[in-house]
């Protein structure tokens, strides 16, 4: 056993930390760091830094213009940007759409879509669950019918994350309704802009909008929109989560996140004495520090067996589920430590003389109920403990 | 023994629930809780005059009760309706006034509204970190997150004179009150006190304090508990109703063992409170309340985070009442004292 970075990887620790000091707005990264919105321009502005340097497609093979990393390099490009307080590069079009294409679309579609993503002219947004059709996303009821050279598509669509900045959405649509339901859907590619497409905001709880309904009447699509073939959509599909999955640890901001922590405990008071000090604090804190430190290396064993032995299996749940809990647990004590001064709803008068605590900290409470999400998307943690008790456990 | 409420305490849960429902449903309820005064003054009124207020003092200061099981009669009521109205500062302000003997019927027939000002920045809890002065006649210092404070006309402020903490009264036009909304609802403000004059309540004010404080505690204890009712039938009409995989999700046996292990703790919860009612003014009245508002903080924020998963993402969407029933649910276990400020107060026992 040998639990250390190789020299190369040692290196390319530095040289991402290098590059990230040197360009990484401070306008973005404070905005990140304080849990403000980042607006649509702060999104490309980074989109545009990263693909400069050539950094952004992090999944994506050389030929396709990524970088070419290995996992172990892809995630300490993610520690590092997680510890930079760098924004999160919205995945949509990289971390799913490319990959898809690049496994099951036409070379044309490679060649008119992909460099798109990597400019930034097009944002994607994802339409895979419906109001019926969640943990169940096999009973998807959006349908796409045929009608000489287009699909016709009607239905709705929902938990669509920014898509108030796309210009474009990949769907699953049913294109059979007879037979085995996950036999009868298509992965198929729709811009926004044509006719019958309306987006409506959903307000989350904290108050924020960052998902949306889309709903489809009539809407026709070039039939060559289609990725792969009719009725083979499931088969992305799942492929696609696994995508989705493989920095679902979320461990570099969980490491950042303890960072912050253990900040917020020495600063916060009770008493006049720092809250760190209380022994049931520290408590809670070193306890979920012991599960990150073990996380990590959880983590990077199954990278190092993805790395060896190819694509990451069934235990990548095992990730999802631990690794959301241990951030919803970090939510949870910055939210705590506040004590009543994470209440107030975050607004312009909480700003200077009635300041209740420092910029970085006026979002916790709404980060701790907005990051429930994280035990439910991507694949509830009930539907994780159902993929690993059948695929691993085989029960 | 009994565990029924009196014909009478019966009678006023029954017209508060009824009046909550007709007047402040859920959705007039989001409407006003998130704006400023961040509840429903006209309400407020109507509440008064349904003699809500009037049951949280006793006979000889002007009201008809003023018990442990007043107290959670009226808040269990509120918790159900998940009112955002300012009731918890109007019962820890009555509380002091009985204490000091003062005249308050302008704060039992809701004419006038009264917040308690206890905590502060870095003394959110306890008594003894209190840093706000007075002397001279005026006080100097800033208390934070003062419940309903935004609203008040007058503050009954907790400040140290010499070593002693007294209680003191503010007209809120006398000093400077930043308001603001809450994420769960209803309002609070910072209070900025800098040589502001102030009338003496209590001298010695820090037993009724106390006893005023484990008051609001029992009453966010009642709260939390019509909130878990509440909350409960959401989420059962939920599990009956939501279908995935071709049936209702709560066919599936990982859902109803969580669902209850759910009613056990609110049963649970149900039980210390009762508890902490019945010994609101015994020797021990400190020690059960702080049990009380400990399993409460536990039990409750478990209720939120299960129910807001058993829901999935429909949950965490401002359009759903689940979403702000749950917000409530965790929110109240900063307020007077957390669950760990409360095992603190358990635990201390243990060395004598």
């Amino acid at each position: 056993m040998d639990l250390s970075f190789s020299k190369e990887e040692t290196e390319f620790r530095e040289e991402v930390r290098a590059f990230l000091e040197e360009n990484l707005p401070k306008e973005l990264s404070e905005k990140v760091r304080t849990g403000a919105d980042l607006e649509k321009a702060d999104m490309d502005r980074w989109h545009a830094i990263l693909n400069d340097k050539g950094w952004l497609a992090t999944t994506w093979p050389k030929e396709f213009g990524g970088p070419g990393w290995s996992p172990v390099e892809k995630h300490i490009f993610e520690e590092e940007t997680a510890r930079a307080h760098a924004p999160r590069i919205v995945p949509f079009g990289l971390a799913m759409l490319g990959p898809v294409l690049q496994s099951f679309g036409t070379k044309e579609q490679q060649e008119a879509i992909l460099p798109r993503i990597l400019s930034g002219e097009d944002w994607w947004c994802q339409g895979y669950s419906e109001p019926g059709a969640g943990s169940d996303l096999a009973s998807l009821k959006t349908r796409a019918v045929r009608d000489g050279d287009d699909y016709v598509i009607n239905g709705q669509k929902t938990w669509t994350t920014l898509g108030q900045h796309a210009n474009k959405i990949f769907c699953l649509v049913r294109t059979k309704t007879d037979g085995k339901p996950q036999e009868g859907i298509s992965f198929i590619l729709v811009d926004l802009d044509t006719p019958g497409i309306e987006m409506r905001p959903i307000r989350l709880i904290e108050g924020g909008h960052e998902v949306n309904e889309v709903f489809f009447t009539d809407v026709r699509v070039p039939a060559e929109n289609l990725v792969g073939e009719e009725n083979m959509g499931w088969t992305i599909a799942k492929f696609l989560l696994t995508h989705e999955r493989t920095n679902i640890a979320g461990v570099g901001y969980s490491m950042q996140g303890l960072v912050e922590l253990k900040a917020l405990a020495r600063r916060v008071k009770r008493n006049g004495r720092p809250l760190i000090e209380n022994p049931l604090f520290a408590a809670r804190i070193a306890q979920m520090e012991i599960d990150l430190e073990a996380m990590k290396i959880t983590n990077l064993r199954m990278l190092y067996t993805a790395q060896t032995q190819g694509a990451p299996g069934p235990e990548t749940s095992i990730l999802k589920i631990k690794g959301t809990v241990i951030r919803q647990t970090q939510n949870e004590l910055a939210r705590r430590a506040l004590g009543p001064a994470a209440a107030p709803f975050p607004s312009e008068d909480m700003f200077g003389n009635a300041a209740l605590t420092e910029a970085e900290d006026v979002h916790n409470a709404g980060t701790y109920f907005n990051n429930r999400k994280l035990s439910i998307f991507g694949g509830s943690n009930e539907i994780q403990r159902n993929i690993l008790s059948k695929a691993m456990l085989e029960l | 023994m009994d565990f029924s409420l009196t014909e009478d305490r019966r009678m006023l849960s029954d017209s508060l629930t009824r009046f909550l429902a007709d007047k402040y449903g859920v959705e007039h309820r989001i409407k006003v809780a998130y704006d400023a005064p961040f509840h429903d003054t006209a309400l407020w009124s109507d509440m008064a005059e349904l003699g809500v207020l009037y049951a949280l003092a006793p006979e000889e200061a002007g009201g008809f009760g003023g018990t442990g099981f007043d107290v959670t009669t009226v808040f269990d009521a509120l918790g159900k309706g998940l009112c955002p109205a300012p009731v918890l500062g109007t019962l820890m302000a009555s509380s002091l006034m009985t204490s000091a003997g003062a005249d308050q019927d302008s704060l039992l027939d809701g004419s006038q509204r009264y917040a308690v000002a206890m905590g502060e920045l870095d003394a959110p809890y306890d008594l003894d970190g209190i840093e706000t002065t007075f002397a001279g006649g005026k006080l100097s210092g800033r208390k934070s997150v003062v419940y309903g404070g935004n609203d008040a006309e007058v503050f009954l402020v907790a400040a140290k004179a010499g070593e002693t903490i007294g209680i003191y009264e503010v007209k809120a036009s006398d000093a400077q009150v930043t308001g603001y909304g809450l994420i769960d609802g209803g309002g609070a403000a910072e209070l900025f006190l800098d040589a502001t004059p102030a009338t003496e309540l209590i001298a010695d004010g820090r037993a009724a304090l106390e006893h005023a404080l484990d008051l609001g505690r029992l009453a966010l204890c009642a709260e939390a508990v019509g909130l878990m009712d509440a909350t409960n039938e959401i989420l059962l009409d939920y599990l009956r109703t939501r279908k995935q995989f071709g049936v209702p999700i709560g066919k599936f046996q990982a859902l109803q063992h969580r669902a209850v292990d759910l009613v056990t703790e609110i049963e649970q919860a149900r039980s210390i409170t009762i508890l902490a009612a019945s010994r609101i003014g015994e020797d021990d009245q400190a020690r059960i309340v702080a049990m009380a508002k400990n399993l409460i903080g536990r039990a409750a924020r478990l209720m939120s985070e299960e129910t807001i998963q058993m829901h999935g993402g429909i949950a965490l969407t401002w359009e759903t009442a689940v979403s702000h029933y749950t917000k409530r649910l965790v929110m109240i276990d900063a307020q007077l004292g957390d669950e760990d400020y409360q095992l603190e107060k358990v635990m201390a026992d243990y060395a004598a």
